[in-house]
């Protein structure tokens, strides 16, 4: 599998923290990768990296390379705006804009840029909705609300405003955290079809779901990589005794 | 230590609770009137206020007094059109001058600013907001009336502005901070600049919030007296230039109050009616706005 991200010697400090120490990973295209680890490893802050959104926290430093492609995108000249349309970002609780209705939300990453041509935008919005599977719910009041939306709902609808502005790589910060079972495991099958689509890095505090939507899981302790392969053989035979301890429950 | 007690005697410690129940009660009793006696202390003197301004002024309020200019010294009849038009004038250019830079700053404090500029920032618009309106009277004065050599509507309406920016500035940065920052990061994770994001997000979620603290910001200096005094001047007359004195209804009330004539006192008491009435009515809009804002 050839890599879309590719960390390299990736570090982060907030102030006098360093939060995430010397980490190379690579994210292989087309395929699902989680990160997991107990609270306070750094998965987050690893995330976040990835698009650049440390850029507007006071205090926090990013050293290393992340490769977009062949592109480092913390390199000099390149702007932050256009790494952030290739590689979006879905977040743990979700976040619809509130004063929009569910229509503007998907089409928003247009909208607020200030360009949008009308049949378009419907073709987009429907398009976005069909492949998150929540056109059906909400084809009959696209101009409602948003808040009025479900959890579930809600989390889907930003997945769709996400793969709206067509980005090769999606950034999941714990998805699913916030949801009920059911919509936990619709998120979880949506995963599993824009893969082939997107490059999915996810966050998760849920080691079962780890197992079940991910080919590649990387296990974070205390700012470090402690282990990355394939899903299936780290969970079942891993290579470090801290990972297998992680796994088992033994700490965490 | 009672808690103590209890466990080891809880018999003697319910006889204790007994006793001193009526105590409590009288003790309740005691405070519940010392506090509602000092909040009729807060609204007794705006009462005060409002019942006598409505006695004094409601008998001049007429069609007259909004449609006319004083009268010359002896004759009868007369308003203060000019005054209130006038305060109008003055009012609105503060506001062009006041609220962009206010929110401009607020946003630049809230959302672009370093910690440490901030932290200057924000104590300097304290320090603006406590200095006392005559002296910002005297600055607009030494700044503009001086070298343009006459007193004008432009110098008093500096004036209300220097009053009016501190204000809109830190409600409007408040009202920013509650912005919750997922939905920044909503934004800009889709690929939008942080400056679109600031304006079609940021500020359009504090949208309510922000209109309250420039209403706010109005009702505080439609009543401004001092800063006036030696900048807009006042005017007997109409005048809508902005290089010429200009008549203001505080102003005009000020003037009309202290002269010596029963039929100007008469008009200063309508004006002061017709202030009081506006900025009640301002401070009830921007507390709707602001309780709309909430609910969103």
């Amino acid at each position: 599998m050839n890599s879309k991200v590719k960390l390299d010697d990736l570090n982060v400090h907030f102030g006098g923290t360093h939060a995430v120490k010397g980490v190379d990973i690579d994210f292989p295209a087309n395929s699902v990768t989680a990160i997991i680890g107990p609270s306070g490893c750094g998965k987050s802050t690893v995330l976040r990296a990835i698009n650049r959104m440390h850029d507007m926290t006071p205090g926090a430093q990013v050293s290393g390379r992340i490769l977009l492609d062949d592109t480092d995108i913390y390199g000099r000249g390149i702007d932050p705006v256009a790494i952030r349309r290739k590689i979006g970002m879905v977040f743990q609780k979700p976040n619809p804009f509130p004063a929009m209705s569910i229509y503007d939300n998907v089409i928003a990453g247009y909208k607020l840029n200030g360009r949008t041509r009308r049949d378009e935008a419907d073709e987009i919005v429907e398009s976005s909705l069909q492949r998150v599977a929540l056109w059906d719910e909400v084809k009959d009041r696209l101009k409602s609300n948003a808040m009025e939306l479900s959890g579930g709902q809600q989390q889907r609808l930003c997945i769709a405003r996400t793969i709206a502005v067509r980005p090769e790589v999606i950034l999941m910060d714990e998805p699913a955290s916030a949801l009920d079972p059911l919509s936990t495991l619709k998120i979880e099958e949506l995963i599993e079809e824009l893969k082939e689509r997107y490059t999915i890095i996810i966050v998760t505090h849920n080691m079962q779901q780890a197992a079940r939507v991910s080919d590649v899981t990387a296990f974070f302790y205390l700012g470090e990589l402690i282990e990355c392969g394939v899903t299936k053989k780290l969970f079942t035979t891993p290579d470090k005794k801290q990972t297998e301890d992680y796994i088992t429950g033994r700490f965490g | 230590m009672s808690s103590m007690t209890s466990t080891s005697q809880p018999a003697v410690e319910q006889t204790n609770n007994m006793r001193s129940l009526p105590l409590r009660h009288a003790k309740n009793s005691l405070m519940t009137i010392l506090m509602g006696g000092a909040l009729l202390a807060v609204l007794f003197p705006l009462g005060l206020i409002f019942v006598h301004i409505v006695k004094m002024g409601i008998s001049s309020i007429s069609l007259d007094f909004f449609i006319h200019i004083p009268q010359p010294t002896g004759e009868a009849g007369g308003g203060m059109a000019n005054g209130m038009f006038g305060s109008l004038v003055l009012i609105g250019m503060a506001s062009l001058m006041g609220i962009p830079v206010g929110i401009f700053g607020a946003i630049y404090l809230s959302e672009y600013g370093g910690s440490r500029i901030s932290t200057v920032i924000r104590f300097c618009a304290d320090v603006l907001s406590g200095i006392p309106s005559i002296i910002t009277g005297m600055v607009a004065y030494s700044m503009l009336v001086v070298p343009m050599k006459g007193f004008s509507a432009l110098a008093g309406a500096f004036a209300l502005a220097l009053i009016m920016i501190p204000i809109v500035l830190r409600t409007t940065e408040e009202q920013l901070k509650m912005v919750p920052t997922s939905l920044r990061e909503a934004s800009l994770a889709l690929g939008v600049p942080l400056w679109r994001t600031t304006l079609k997000v940021t500020l359009r979620s504090a949208l309510t919030g922000v209109l309250t603290g420039i209403l706010l910001a109005i009702a505080r200096v439609a009543g401004e007296t001092a800063p006036l005094l030696f900048t807009a001047l006042g005017n007997q007359f109409w005048s809508s230039s902005l290089t010429q004195p200009i008549a203001a209804l505080p102003l005009q009330i000020f003037n009309f109050a202290i002269s010596p004539y029963e039929d100007w006192h008469r008009l200063a008491w309508a004006g002061a009616l017709v202030l009081v009435v506006t900025m009640f009515a301002l401070s009830l809009t921007a507390r709707y706005f602001g309780r709309t804002g909430h609910k969103n």
